[in-house]
């Protein structure tokens, strides 16, 4: 019987996929960590059975009739199974109730159009409503080219809703994750109160051979990872994922609703 | 005219961009320079001056005319110091209840170490969020180039006011034809996809106002963009605070909704 192998990027090593995927998808030899679908990502952070998903049946349509849009979504539909590139919902986090949503890579690498603007945006309205802390995976490639400026104007859109959601008194964590760029740098994932990576992500707004193009020359070891992030004080601390749920649990605990009487005036 | 043909009068060298109206529109203009925070970033100029017996604050991207000034304003792309001076005008614009009127006309954010370094990501968003909170009436002109995040930085607004030639769109037209068909010189084509056009973001909802330019000359432009711009902030300044926020919000939120 022969099982399907993955092949880690950094340390070349071929080991069984399944049990990969049963270890947190870190590597055994050399600890680095392979993408996560958005699926695989809330298992690992969600207290079992407790994710509710929301706007879950929502579909991206060709509303520009772009080239080979429509071509694109039926492949990422079929690779991934999910409707879209980021699946939005309520979860409990070590018996703290929060929303969430989980931006997927693979599905369009991740990309922002509408639906995942919409998504979103929905989901901070509701949490806002129900006074609910929001904890946001992000992983992208940045804005969808094929819905143009429409993709474009969701970042001012989600910006919006967490304006509204913060001025509230909410919490709202972004955790960075690989790969995380572009319009979704420049919005939403920079925006959190607390702002976490994985380590070893690749977290920028220009992409790296934009940059080595314009400036003519290569880009220095580790430009635009994580570690570079903490260093230029751009994220609050890295977490790894031996300790994801555990220290999102925690930030949630810190952060819980102080009753009225203790709130300053 | 196709798109790309806007795409060519957006970028003309010798188009009329926003300190050449800002010239023409306002009185007692007095420059204002800095972030506090690194630096003063010549991609982005501001300032406060008299426009029509009121203060307004005025921000515009520049590119500057001569070679040099070129390189002295890195060609119009702004860097995360130029952003950042953009908010602190717009905070004090609120300060003292005056508007904010934003011009736009880059290729796009700068691209480099530097600006990485320093949170060029980070500084779009932080004024995306922060425009959603500020108390007094934000117009946006889009007169030139408007290049996707780089520009979006100055375009959280209650208004905006697109000139018939001026373009706005997600990524460069060469970059769009790069990746689809690996060969950017086939931008005519990527720019009739990508729906740039003035036209094309009034019936997205995006433009509220189109103005034409027509054959006539900078000056008689000018004059008519003052007047819309006198027009829409009467209608603003009639608005409550809390009232214009939350319809600031509702113009965005129905994009794509």
């Amino acid at each position: 019987m022969t099982s399907e192998t993955v092949k880690c990027k950094k340390c070349g090593g071929e080991m069984d996929a399944e049990m990969v995927a049963k270890h947190r998808k870190i590597c055994p030899r050399c600890g680095n960590y392979f993408r996560m679908t958005a699926r695989e990502r809330i298992d690992l952070v969600t207290d079992g059975k407790t994710f509710r998903e929301l706007d879950g049946t929502l579909v991206s349509r060709d509303v520009l009739r772009f080239p080979d849009y429509e071509k694109k979504l039926e492949i990422a539909r079929l690779e991934t199974g999910e409707n879209e590139a980021v699946i939005t919902g309520t979860a409990a986090i070590g018996g703290h109730p929060c929303a969430l949503f989980v931006m997927d890579s693979v599905f369009m690498m991740g990309s922002m159009g509408t639906v995942v603007g919409e998504k979103i945006t929905r989901l901070f309205e509701y949490a806002t409503e129900k006074r609910l802390p929001v904890i946001g995976f992000t992983c992208s490639g940045g804005a969808r080219m094929q819905e143009g400026v429409l993709s474009l104007m969701q970042m001012a859109k989600i910006s919006g809703a967490i304006r509204w959601h913060s001025s509230a008194g909410l919490l709202y964590i972004a955790v960075l994750t690989d790969p995380t760029t572009g319009g979704v740098t420049a919005s939403f994932a920079m925006e959190g109160d607390i702002i976490a990576a994985e380590p070893g992500a690749l977290i920028g707004f220009a992409g790296q051979r934009v940059i080595e193009q314009t400036i003519g020359q290569k880009l220095p070891e580790g430009f635009q990872k994580s570690e570079f992030q903490l260093e230029h004080g751009f994220c609050d601390l890295l977490i790894g994922r031996v300790n994801m749920a555990q220290t999102l649990a925690d930030l949630l605990m810190l952060h819980k609703e102080q009753p009225k009487e203790r709130r300053n005036a | 005219m196709s798109a790309y043909d806007k795409v060519t009068l957006a970028r003309a060298s010798d188009r009329a961009m926003g300190s050449f109206y800002m010239e023409q529109i306002l009185d007692h203009f007095v420059e204002l320079h800095g972030d506090r925070r690194f630096g003063d970033d010549g991609a982005i100029c501001g300032g406060v001056g008299i426009l029509n017996g009121e203060p307004v604050t005025c921000i515009t991207m520049k590119r500057g005319d001569s070679l040099e000034e070129r390189m002295k304003r890195n060609f119009g792309c702004p860097s995360p110091e130029g952003y950042r001076k953009a908010l602190r005008l717009m905070k004090q614009a609120e300060k003292f209840h005056r508007p904010v009127i934003c011009f736009i006309g880059s290729p796009g954010a700068y691209c480099g170490i530097g600006a990485e370094e320093r949170g060029q990501g980070q500084a779009i968003a932080e004024n995306l969020l922060e425009m959603f909170g500020i108390r007094v009436p934000i117009i946006t002109v889009v007169i030139g180039e408007g290049g996707s995040g780089g520009a979006l930085a100055l375009s959280v607004c209650d208004s905006m006011i697109m000139f018939d030639n001026a373009v706005y769109s997600v990524i460069s037209p060469e970059g769009c034809a790069s990746i689809l068909w690996k060969d950017s010189s086939r931008a005519p084509e990527a720019a009739e996809v990508l729906r740039l056009t003035a036209g094309d973001l009034y019936s997205m909802g995006i433009a509220d106002v189109i103005l034409q330019e027509g054959y006539r000359t900078n000056e008689e432009l000018a004059a008519e963009l003052k007047a819309l711009l006198i027009r829409e902030l009467e209608r603003l300044k009639k608005v409550s605070a809390p009232r214009l926020l939350a319809s600031r919000y509702e113009k965005f939120r129905k994009i794509g909704g």
